[in-house]
């Protein structure tokens, strides 16, 4: 039995298993079609994209030499967290993803690429990639569901510590970079359960250790130190980029998967689950911003959360354009199509963070039977 | 007596302190992800070219000139280069003989492709390449060279695009003193790649050119070559083109116990085509088993006790890629196919994709 089953609505009760095998091969197809015909514009698009972001990178980084001078402060700073965002979001998280590796292109590989963000690549890599995309929303598997600091289902279980929440996420949202570290470390459970000794995980320590060391010295020291006179307001400028980068990204995240309308699903529910199970799932677990072309891309398309969860490598300057299908699909199946513009869903997602911050109001009935199968949702 | 203590060169370790400190600046990139955008070909970059010029030779062959960076060390006539060119967004790399003399340092060199039916990489470079395209090299390297002291009596047997390395040794004058002999085939006059350079050099007594048109003359055979060289075996042979005509030239030589003196250059790598399943090989573990076309190589691996990376194990994580060799693997998702020769760097899903066809996996 899912969790979303236990809702007063099931939004997949209506579906058949063939339903269920006929949108998995239906979104198998458009990922076909859309591969297939990657190719010369598609490399276009992201190497461009890097050499606009390099550019401005060092462009912006060059006029914060002159930040002792407000309005240079102004343009420094903007061009650099606007820098920042394109790197962690349309370029980073995407490469990260493998989108980019059939190019070959050794340059703009999973592989090789390393970000702008104190949690180092491969770190990161086994988190998102591996754990986050395979285990989406599933309760107590997916730890992207409040990072393990916070509370945002009805069915995990309520502690009076969450009634910090709203706080705890605003701290995360400021240093979430930091905040994704610790988590891709998974540092509190490892800590609470001793392996602080574990070699394993103080050698993955120490990596992030050293990336962090990389990142300060790099924005905190050295780039105010070139500035010479215009330190302290290069420093404050760099610090301001990075904070606009963490709000900015983790307002995006936030939105993909904690609005209201979107599902989560139980531990056994994955047992057995099948490729169109396993769709489904990203389907009901994922939301999407609605918004201009300009969002799309600072928001590293993850606008198209729900596109991004059925397909993670397909190159994202596609989700676009596989929407309309993705939706067509949605529609004849009487699925929900979760998207809003993006005051709209960060508003709920931080509605919910408040919410759960309290126990539940109903308490739920935690007898129901358990005998059903997982995703299959027919006549359970 | 007063001893010094040694102190390490000045200026290589302001250098590298210089370098160590550009490099904080830009973390996580490297300062060249950054001189890339202005200045792709500078020296201490990745050996690249840029593409000058394309002139067409005949009606399915092109001669490329190509600026190579500052690092590039020159090659000898008769070697090959390795070019990283993209076609349609993917990096694809392909060997061709250099076919200009070894110029001054930084003199552009040239390439001389011959489109091949379906061949993806030498119609791009034939027929869509355009001036400015920015391609990435490797050193020029190979054996198929002259020695420093050239023979007296040479003979070249070349048929086809295998005129290229050939065409190399002549425009370097190396052979200037010795007598040449060029028995060359095509299959039309028209279809002669430098054929109006090559008869230039005829006349001009430089080399005596026995011109095969196939179309008309037929394939040249062992017998043909006798009768038109009567003393080849007397000369120090090289001889490039189709894998027939050089499988029959060692066969020939190696039985007048004259192999020594015969030079071969194969143009046409080994043509991969996929199957289903084959023998695995990991390399580094040195493992090699028998799989099927529809088990993950992933599976495959860790069935053969081989400490596999691994991830999701449904295609969507890229933690289980490797580089494959050789070989070609499927992909289990949409049944296509990936191939790959030595140097071409391809790296696969293993828990997506299975062999089809032998294939060696850098593991």
């Amino acid at each position: 039995m899912t969790v979303i089953q236990r809702k007063p609505v099931n939004p997949i009760a209506h579906l058949t298993a063939e339903d269920i095998a006929v949108i998995g091969k239906e979104l198998d197809a458009i990922r076909d079609r859309v591969m297939a015909d990657l190719g010369e514009r598609d490399a276009r698009y992201i190497r461009r994209l890097i050499r606009t972001q390099r550019s401005l990178e060092l462009g912006s980084r060059a006029v914060l030499l002159f930040s002792l001078f407000p309005p240079a402060w102004i343009v420094g700073t903007a061009g650099l967290s606007v820098a920042k965002i394109l790197e962690n979001m349309e370029i980073g998280h995407n490469v990260l993803h493998g989108q980019w590796d059939w190019m070959r292109d050794p340059k703009i590989h999973s592989t090789t690429w390393e970000w702008d963000h104190v949690s180092p690549a491969d770190q990161w890599k086994h988190s998102h990639n591996e754990l986050h995309h395979r285990y989406t929303n599933v309760v107590g598997k997916d730890n992207d569901l409040g990072y393990g600091i916070m509370r945002v289902d009805e069915d995990q279980p309520w502690h009076p510590l969450h009634l910090g929440q709203p706080l705890w996420n605003l701290l995360n949202a400021c240093f979430f970079e930091y905040g994704i570290a610790a988590y891709d470390l998974e540092l509190g459970r490892n800590l609470k359960e001793g392996r602080h000794r574990d070699p394993e995980f103080r050698a993955r320590a120490r990596a992030v250790g050293r990336k962090i060391r990389r990142q300060v010295l790099k924005d905190y020291v050295l780039h105010p130190l070139l500035s010479g006179p215009s330190f302290l307001s290069t420093l404050a400028a760099t610090f301001a980029a990075n904070l606009v980068r963490n709000l900015w990204s983790h307002s995006v995240i936030m939105c993909g998967h904690f609005p209201e309308g979107v599902e989560t699903f139980e531990k056994t529910s994955i047992e057995g689950e099948s490729r169109g199970e396993w769709y489904l799932r990203q389907m009901l677990g994922s939301a999407n911003i609605s918004g201009s072309r300009l969002l799309h891309i600072m928001s590293g398309n993850l606008s198209h959360q729900i596109e991004h969860h059925l397909f993670p490598d397909l190159p994202s300057n596609r989700y676009r354009e596989v929407v309309p299908e993705v939706r067509a699909l949605f529609d004849r199946y009487g699925l929900t199509y979760t998207t809003g513009s993006l005051p709209r869903q960060v508003f709920s997602a931080w509605k919910k963070v408040i919410r759960l911050s309290l126990p539940n109001r109903r308490p739920r009935d935690r007898a129901g039977d358990r005998a059903a199968p997982a995703l299959t949702a027919s006549g359970a | 007596m007063t001893t010094t203590v040694p102190r390490s060169p000045a200026p290589a370790s302001l250098r590298r302190r210089f370098l160590r400190l550009a490099a904080a600046v830009t973390t996580p990139l490297v300062p060249d992800d950054y001189l890339d955008l202005v200045a792709p070909l500078r020296a201490g970059a990745d050996l690249r070219g840029r593409i000058v010029e394309v002139r067409p030779e005949t009606r399915d062959a092109a001669t490329v000139v190509i600026q190579p960076g500052r690092d590039w060390r020159g090659h000898r006539p008769g070697q090959y280069v390795r070019l990283g060119v993209d076609v349609d967004g993917v990096r694809q790399w392909r060997a061709y003989s250099v076919t200009s003399a070894p110029g001054r340092h930084h003199d552009p060199i040239t390439i001389t492709v011959k489109a091949i039916p379906g061949g993806l990489v030498s119609n791009h470079l034939v027929r869509h390449v355009r001036p400015g395209t920015i391609v990435q090299l490797d050193q020029a390297q190979g054996e198929f060279v002259l020695p420093a002291t050239p023979p007296a009596r040479v003979l070249l047997v070349t048929a086809g695009s295998g005129i290229t390395p050939v065409m190399g040794m002549l425009r370097s004058g190396v052979l200037a003193g010795s007598d040449v002999t060029l028995v060359h085939s095509a299959p039309t006059a028209a279809d002669v790649i430098f054929g109006a350079e090559l008869r230039n050099l005829a006349a001009a007594g430089t080399v005596r050119l026995v011109e095969r048109h196939t179309r008309e003359d037929g394939q040249l055979s062992l017998a043909d070559l006798a009768a038109l060289v009567p003393d080849h075996r007397d000369r120090e042979t090289w001889a490039c083109g189709p894998v027939g005509l050089i499988d029959a030239l060692t066969a020939h030589w190696a039985a007048a116990e004259r192999a020594g003196r015969l030079h071969i250059e194969r143009f046409r790598p080994t043509v991969i085509s996929p199957g289903a399943g084959g023998t695995v090989t990991f390399g580094r573990s040195g493992v090699t088993v028998t799989a099927d076309g529809s088990t993950p190589l992933l599976e495959v691996g860790e069935t053969a006790g081989v400490l596999m990376p691994s991830g999701c194990r449904m295609g969507i994580c890229y933690g289980c890629v490797l580089p494959l060799r050789q070989g070609a693997v499927r992909d289990l998702r949409n049944g296509a196919f990936t191939t790959a020769v030595p140097g071409d760097g391809v790296l696969v899903q293993t828990c997506v994709s299975a062999a089809a066809g032998p294939c060696d996996l850098d593991h």
